[in-house]
């Protein structure tokens, strides 16, 4: 695998445990009051897996995986436990975990175009994650980092080791960050929205040398993301959050297709497809997602929930085992009172086609009506000689 | 009150969350723009405090000194004194009361101060703007100038410009100074216009037909406000060191009237002979003021651009 | 980077020309050369006034005479005559310029390590008593007026010095003559420390403060963070990505800083009388003498000038993105 001796004590099976999350909630001091912005989320992730977090932005997610690595700042309160290996992290010294970060649990975060400093190598940025955990020389070091530039597929790796960050495109820029965190073999690789800034096209090369580190180091891997799409290809497992607080977890399947929480329901229903032939518009969830500061009782999707009842507004519904899942954290569980009535439903049973564009001009004829799949616009057609031929110079 | 949708619901278009129930939960108060500024101000004890002091010395000096029963060409009969109830900052070894001196001197410098903070300020922000905005070849010659001017040491140049006007009066020595100070202003307008034009609502104005001096004026300079408001603080602080220093040297303003730096510059052999009040009295004053203007620039500072403030919200 | 370097010192060349010649333009707009001449009691003649005027040029038109004094410096090293007789001004120059030198270099440099460390410290203990202990002090030296501090210095020294009845700390002059070997040295320091802390503590101020929100800027972003979560120690994250990447914006502040150091320099020596080049302005000034303030103002471009390209070659060797564009 690498040239580099992990020197590990006991090897996990895959029945074990590597990170454990229990109850980890954050609280924000601000100018407007506290701002709980975890609200006890709770997982449990085996060596190789990879657990998808979604959510909208503001939901947590973040603040959960910065709480893991103990990057948050010293003003926020943080509770719960964060058990790595069965050891507790929460409450270890900063000098303690650092040789926990990057080591044993790496993360990767999102916007790749200021994640690396601008004033220093690739290769010295490469090797210094490696310098930091390991007693070799510098040409070893930077043995190894040309390697871990092999392993994310960057073109010449041995000429690019020596160039600086400006020379590299965003998509690049975000492998070399990959190739940082796996540069030791982390057992836990935290990524965060590693694809959000970056193009479609992109987005698919920075997944798979994702995929690539995941292999290589036999890691297990945190994916956030509010990317459905993402999550349904990389993920074993998949954990929504809404406003601070873990609102369904379990399998891609369980999720994907037997969601048990009307919140998941209208994320899949925003979703464009392209599968599905009688869906002709999206349907996505009114309204924004609740301020932190000020939570008033009750289940936070109140208002956006289109099964909301009185129960709903007075109590916040705890994650519970849905019916036909597994057992536990590791099973199928939601946060709803009426988990029950979401099963098989469509979203478009429950969420309304965006009405907000009532006044679109009628190209498509009855702005409401739904075309059959043969049908044709009424409008006026669009003709070839209208944009000019390809031919033309330019 | 609505009926939530409960288990009938089966037909499309039946969702609407209650009207109260999104705004339940907006516990954060809308504000405006400017009411957040002066909240982020005011969490600025010393800028508000500074706030008072400097409005202090300007009303001492301005009010205060017309309405003192000595004027500061008055000649009294006590030689050197040190400060007592009919003195409180004593006299000089000429008879003159130094608590009028003092408040005529501030007067002097402020009027300066203000003066030379809007003029290089106007000059400089209009500058730094159409350099910015046009960019190209005026933008090129316009910041060429400017690097020029910088180049030649302010006290020096003012020194000399000043002393070729000692006849003229005070405004003369604003000018001066006003005229060496706005390249600076302007380096710091361009920054910004660089980066603000490119935003998309210059785009969306220049669509509509807006005329570049309406996209200047109405689009790009209200949005630099704040870092201009902070400059023009640090102005006034430059300004009165500035000019209290050519006066000490002699080139400032000349005798009869007086300003902080003649005074201290008189006070000089004054004090090795012990009459500490000439020269401490003008010498905080100076202090004073450019403390109280130096902190309400950065309580500004912050105000308008809150992104220095880690992890205190 | 050698072509950084050299476009850079070719287009310096152009800027100081232009430079001499608004220099040139404003001295001759300010000074009055045969003013001194004039005001003298008894009233000169006129074949005096008319002597002076050839010796200084001055009866020609605005470009012949720049052009004259150009040649005349740049083609033969010769400043020009002074007002007064027997004055080299080249002379001059020299002896005042190394004593100037000598003040605004230390100065410099004891006034940039002390505002990177406050500002460093200032930053990285953002809101505690040590950030608001070091900022109020610098809030302080800034609105301090140099003159008067150095008045108070030197009156405080001097007060010292004479209950100790120990004199090494000087207030006056640059040295005392006649010494050589250690004790000119130790004389030369001993009138050194005063000045040179007068002159560093407004620089202090105001490159602290700056130091400060640069640190502030760097500490708040992402390449930090990553940096932490590679494992690396707080105080390896600081030095080696934090404070590199803070310094760059530093080092062109303190070459744009250099002119205002010069005034600062100008008014030190006044006060502690050392005769360096601020004396031989305000003597310039005040006499009229033309070629020696043209000669000043000549040199004080040339030292801005110069630092502006160190600067701008500093900031190419520290910030790579520069070098490539």
């Amino acid at each position: 695998m690498s040239t580099i001796d992990s020197g590990e004590s006991a090897t996990l099976t895959a029945t074990d445990t590597v990170l454990s999350v229990e109850n980890l909630a954050v609280d924000f001091p601000s100018g407007d009051g506290v701002v709980h912005a975890v609200r006890g989320v709770s997982y449990e992730l085996r060596p190789g897996e990879v657990l998808g977090i979604v959510g909208e932005s503001g939901s947590g997610k973040s603040v959960t995986s910065m709480a893991v690595m103990g990057l948050l700042p010293k003003t926020a309160g943080i509770s719960g436990s964060v058990k790595f290996r069965g050891r507790e992290l929460l409450g270890l010294t900063d000098k303690e975990m650092t040789r926990v970060r990057g080591k044993k649990i790496a993360m990767i975060f999102q916007d790749p175009m200021t994640s690396l400093n601008p004033v220093y190598k690739i290769g010295y940025q490469l090797a210094e994650a490696v310098l930091a955990h390991h007693d070799i020389s510098k040409e070893q070091a930077r043995k190894r980092a040309v390697e871990l530039l092999e392993m994310v597929n960057i073109p010449q790796p041995d000429k690019r080791v020596d160039q600086f960050p400006h020379e590299f495109s965003g998509g690049m820029r975000q492998r070399v960050v990959i190739a940082i965190a796996m540069a030791n073999d982390p057992d836990v690789i935290i990524a965060d929205e590693p694809t959000t800034a970056l193009d479609v096209t992109v987005q698919a090369q920075v997944l798979e040398s994702l995929r690539a580190a995941q292999r290589e180091t036999g890691a297990a891997m945190v994916l956030i993301t509010h990317d459905l799409g993402v999550v349904a290809g990389q993920a074993d497992r998949v954990l929504v959050m809404y406003a601070g607080k873990p609102v369904e977890i379990g399998s891609v399947e369980d999720i994907y297709y037997n969601p048990r929480m009307p919140y998941t329901l209208g994320l899949l229903g925003s979703l464009p497809r392209l599968d599905k032939r009688d869906q002709s518009r999206l349907t996505p969830i009114q309204g924004s997602p609740p301020s932190l500061v000020n939570l008033p009782p009750g289940c936070p999707f109140t208002p956006r929930c289109p099964l909301a009842q009185e129960v709903c507004q007075t109590t916040e519904p705890e994650l519970e085992q849905v019916a036909a899942g597994g057992f536990g954290l590791r099973g199928h569980m939601s946060a709803c009172h009426f988990k029950e009535l979401v099963a098989q439903r469509d979203p478009a049973d429950l969420f309304a086609a965006t009405a907000q564009d009532a006044d679109l001009p009628d190209v498509f004829g009855k702005n409401d009506r739904v075309l059959e799949r043969d049908q044709e616009p009424t409008g006026r057609q669009v003709a070839e000689d209208d944009f000019g031929s390809d031919e033309e110079d330019r | 009150m609505h009926d939530l949708p409960g288990e009938n619901a089966q037909t499309t278009g039946n969702l609407t969350p209650s009207a109260g129930s999104v705004e339940r939960e907006f516990t954060v108060q809308a504000r405006t723009q400017f009411q957040l500024i002066l909240r982020r101000f005011l969490q600025h004890k010393l800028a508000v405090i500074s706030v008072f002091v400097l409005l202090a010395v300007i009303l001492l000096a301005f009010v205060g000194g017309p309405l003192w029963h000595y004027s500061y060409t008055d000649i009294t009969p006590d030689n050197s004194v040190s400060p007592s109830g009919t003195h409180p900052f004593g006299t000089d070894n000429l008879g003159y009361d130094e608590f009028a001196r003092v408040l005529r001197g501030t007067q002097r410098s402020l009027e300066i101060a203000f003066t030379v903070a809007i003029l290089a300020t106007v000059i400089g922000t209009i500058w730094g703007a159409v350099a910015g905005f046009y960019r190209g070849f005026a933008d090129s010659l316009m910041m060429r100038f400017v690097d020029l001017v910088l180049t030649i040491p302010i006290l020096a140049a003012g020194a000399l410009l000043s002393h070729h006007f000692q006849s003229a009066g005070w405004w003369a020595l604003a000018l001066v100074i006003a005229g060496l100070s706005w390249p600076a202003v302007s380096r710091i307008v361009r920054g910004q216009t660089l980066s603000l034009r490119e935003k998309e609502y210059v785009e969306a104005a220049r669509a509509m037909g807006a005329k570049d001096g309406r996209i200047i004026f109405r689009h790009i300079l209200p949005n630099i406000m704040g870092q201009v408001i902070v400059v023009v603080t640090i102005l006034v602080a430059l300004a009165i060191l500035t000019e209290s220093s050519l006066s000490y040297l002699g080139f400032g303003v000349q005798a009869p009237d007086t300003s902080l730096g003649a005074l201290i510059s008189q006070a000089q052999t004054a004090l090795q002979g012990g009459q500490w009040w000439l020269f401490y009295f003008p010498g905080i004053f100076i202090i004073l003021i450019c403390l109280s203007v130096n902190f309400i620039g950065d309580g500004l500072r912050d105000a308008f651009d809150p992104s220095q403030q880690r992890v205190r919200a | 980077m050698l072509a950084f370097a050299v476009r850079r010192l070719l287009v310096s060349i152009p800027v100081f020309i232009l430079s001499t010649f608004l220099v040139f333009l404003l001295v001759t707009w300010g000074a009055d050369p045969l003013g001194q001449l004039k005001a003298k009691n008894p009233p000169p003649s006129q074949a005096e006034i008319n002597a002076l005027a050839n010796t200084l040029y001055i009866n020609h038109s605005l470009p012949a005479r720049y052009g004259h004094w150009f040649s005349q410096l740049f083609f033969h090293g010769n400043w020009g005559p002074s007002i007064q007789p027997g004055i080299s001004i080249g002379q001059l120059l020299s002896t005042s310029l190394t004593l100037t030198a000598r003040l605004v270099i230390l100065a410099m440099i004891i006034a940039v390590i002390l505002a990177i460390v406050a500002g460093v410290i200032s930053a990285t203990r953002q809101y505690s008593k040590t950030d608001y202990t070091i900022t109020l002090i610098g809030f302080l030296f800034l609105s301090l007026p140099v003159f008067w501090f150095a008045i108070l210095l030197k009156q405080l020294v001097v007060n010292m010095n004479n209950s100790l009845n120990w004199y090494w700390l000087s207030t006056y002059g640059a040295n005392t003559p006649g010494l050589t070997g250690w004790s000119a040295f130790s004389d030369a320091l001993g009138h050194l420390i005063l000045p040179t802390i007068v002159l560093a503590m407004s620089s202090y101020a105001s490159w602290s403060r700056f130091q400060r929100s640069s640190m502030l800027d760097v500490l708040g972003s992402d390449y930090m963070r990553l940096a932490r979560a590679k494992g690396l120690s707080r105080s390896r994250v600081m030095i080696r990505h934090g404070l590199r990447t803070a310094l760059i914006p530093l080092t062109t502040q303190v070459a744009l800083d250099t002119a205002a150091i010069l005034g600062g320099a100008v008014l030190t020596e006044n006060v502690f009388g050392w005769q360096g080049m601020g004396t031989m302005l305000v003597n310039g000034i005040n006499s009229g003498d033309f070629n020696v303030i043209l000669a000043w103002l000549t040199v004080s471009a040339i030292i801005v000038i110069l630092f502006n390209l160190i600067a701008d070659l500093l900031y190419g060797v520290l910030d790579p993105r520069i070098r490539h564009a």
